[in-house]
């Protein structure tokens, strides 16, 4: 009896609690993407003035201006160009002091783990105004590979904790018995090690373009006025032009990320990046 | 090397892992074609002893002669012995197949003659209808053939079991170990195996290693090991038995600096009183499916036996007799009687 009235009074607290998640929810949903519709709505408006519930009208105009302007196909160049060089760059580095990370207990492991921690806990702008100083002194100023440079720093902490976890997590074993198998030290690394570890290396090298291709603080004090990338680019754009204009140009710079994301779906939400910073 | 065997050799080998000496001098002779396991509890070096053997190890002393050659310094990839680990360790990246495959891929092997030989070997381990699986979507038991599949394929001088049965379950061991027999025998294959199950290593071997502390404490035979345990070690770790410190007199343990070594089954009870039986009370029974034991006090001892029939109950009186006993001086036996 007394489950039976307790399950009654679930059910009608249940429908309740329904409906306040609803519309929490539905809040939610409009405080998270209402201002990402307003800007996807943005790009093609004529204009939208106040009080007005919807656009005044509809345009293609603002696409073509963006595309028309020499300094922004420059900026979108630009940016192309640095992210997957700094990625690359970025892999080569880290991605063997990775492995020793996740391998060799070597002394000072820790310190090197953690470190890597440390300059991203430091306020970038003040990294980078004393980096500048340097920069000014190898004449690496206002160059593609000054920014290459700085937008590579953001990237090492992604391209050596979650592939270090990556590897940690290839059981050893499996090396060992690619090596008792016949297999050299190297062809185990190609063809069991990194293999295993791949999902892990690819998280991590979405991540890492992510963050170089949003970099701004960085790029910014090294590159311009010469070198402007698509996130530097905003801040001109957001103080000279319509604001069409950079709803544009803000659809430009998200797409990459959306779709690399929409591809390592699976891997991240399979656990590889939530498990990608557990390493001991 | 004068007479070096075709089969495994192990001399003066010694290994100091983090400045402990783990394996101490050494030495193991295993015929071609023979089975020998290294049986020991965790801790006494058997497993480090198959990883020398292997080139996972190099040892600090010692010499491993493989097939007539000396293997010491070269790694696992150069050595003509394959490994069955005791997690099997598959790739779980790689079909069933594939698994198979790759030591034949790393030896630059034509396409055909390695889907030939793949097939044979899949064959052999009755697993020809998991070729396209993966190790995740087969049962523990397939996994074990499969990592003796990839084994085998190599066609080794040596093949080299890890605890290979510790990880499936009571019934399934059993026959997975006579299948491994049966195969061992069948292909003539030198086979070390380690283990710390003893039924396992009597049922399989034709001789077995006793590892203690580093050393090998016996090395011959099952039925040796069993009916002369050579220290009182191998005694106590092999079968059961009753351990009573004194000398061995006319059927009884009298006060001495003998150590007497009592089987179970060598203890016998009955109502009636015979040459070289005693009196004794049943103080304890306890069942143990197809036999009891039981403990009986004599004014010796108390001894453990094992009956299957004419089971007595707690107080019943009578006489007890020892027909085998086993003596040690200092660890070492010295005779039986």
């Amino acid at each position: 009896m007394a489950t039976r009235e307790n399950n009654l009074n679930l059910q009608s607290g249940s429908l309740l609690i329904r409906i306040l998640i609803g519309v929490f929810v539905a809040f939610m949903g409009l405080f998270i993407l209402g201002p990402l519709v307003w800007l996807g709505l943005q790009a093609f408006t004529t204009s939208w003035t106040f009080p007005s519930w919807k656009p005044n009208g509809w345009t293609l105009i603002w696409w073509q201006r963006v595309f028309e302007t020499p300094s922004m196909v420059e900026a979108i160049r630009n940016s192309f160009i640095t992210a997957p060089i700094v990625v690359l760059v970025s892999a080569v580095i880290c991605l063997p002091a990775a492995y020793a990370a996740a391998r060799y207990n070597y002394i000072g492991r820790r310190v090197f783990l953690i470190g890597m921690f440390a300059a991203n806990s430091f306020p970038k702008l003040g990294l980078f105004a004393s980096i500048a100083t340097l920069f000014y002194t190898l004449n690496l100023m206002g160059t593609m590979v000054g920014v290459i440079i700085i937008q590579l720093l953001g990237t090492i902490i992604y391209m050596t904790w979650i592939p270090a976890a990556a590897f940690a997590a290839v059981p050893k074993n499996l090396e060992e018995a690619a090596r008792d198998a016949g297999a050299s030290k190297f062809r185990v690394f190609r063809g069991i090690t990194l293999r295993m570890a791949a999902p892990g290396i690819l998280v991590a090298m979405v991540m890492s373009f992510i963050s170089a291709f949003d970099e701004a603080q960085g790029t910014y004090l090294v590159g311009a006025p010469q070198i402007f990338t698509m996130p530097t680019e905003m801040y001109s754009l957001v103080l000279t032009y319509p604001v069409q204009i950079a709803a544009v140009f803000s659809i430009l710079l998200a797409v990459p990320s959306v779709v690399l994301i929409g591809l390592a779906r699976k891997q991240i939400i399979g656990g590889q990046l939530a498990e990608g910073f557990q390493i001991r | 090397m004068s007479n070096a065997t075709n089969g495994l050799e192990l001399i003066g080998l010694t290994k100091i892992l983090g400045g402990r000496v783990i394996i101490d001098n050494l030495n193991l002779t295993v015929e071609k074609g023979e089975m020998v396991s290294l049986l020991g509890p965790s801790g006494c070096g058997k497993t480090t002893t198959l990883r020398m053997i292997a080139g996972f190890l190099i040892p600090e002393k010692g010499t491993v002669n493989l097939a007539g050659k000396d293997v010491t310094n070269l790694g696992p990839e150069k050595r003509p012995s394959a490994m069955v680990f005791q997690n099997y360790a598959l790739w779980p990246h790689m079909t069933v197949f594939k698994n198979v495959a790759y030591p034949l891929k790393i030896r630059k092997m034509g396409k055909a003659e390695i889907e030939r030989r793949v097939h044979d070997v899949l064959e052999v381990v009755n697993l020809m209808h998991h070729k396209d699986s993966r190790p995740g979507q087969i049962s523990g038991g397939e996994q074990q053939r499969v990592a003796l599949a990839r084994a085998l394929v190599q066609e080794p001088d040596l093949l080299l079991l890890d605890e290979p049965l510790s990880n499936l379950d009571a019934k399934l061991r059993v026959k997975v170990r006579e299948d491994i027999r049966d195969l061992q025998r069948r292909l003539g294959i030198t086979t070390v195996i380690v283990t710390h199950d003893q039924d396992e290593a009597l049922s399989i071997s034709d001789r077995i290693a006793v590892m203690n502390e580093g050393r090998i404490e016996q090395f011959s035979t099952p039925q040796e090991l069993y009916d002369r345990p050579a220290t009182e070690y191998v005694a106590n770790f092999i079968g059961s038995l009753n351990r009573i410190e004194g000398n061995y007199v006319d059927g009884q343990v009298v006060a001495g600096s003998e150590v007497v070594g009592i089987r179970p089954e060598d203890v016998s009870f009955s109502s009636s009183q015979v040459t070289g039986s005693y009196p004794a009370t049943v103080e304890v029974v306890v069942p143990r499916g197809h036999f009891h034991e039981i403990y009986l006090k004599r004014s010796d001892a108390t001894l453990r036996a094992f009956v299957s029939s004419n089971i007595p109950k707690v107080g019943d009186t009578g006489f007890a007799k020892v027909s085998k006993a086993l003596v040690y001086k200092d660890g070492k036996l010295v005779r039986t009687a």
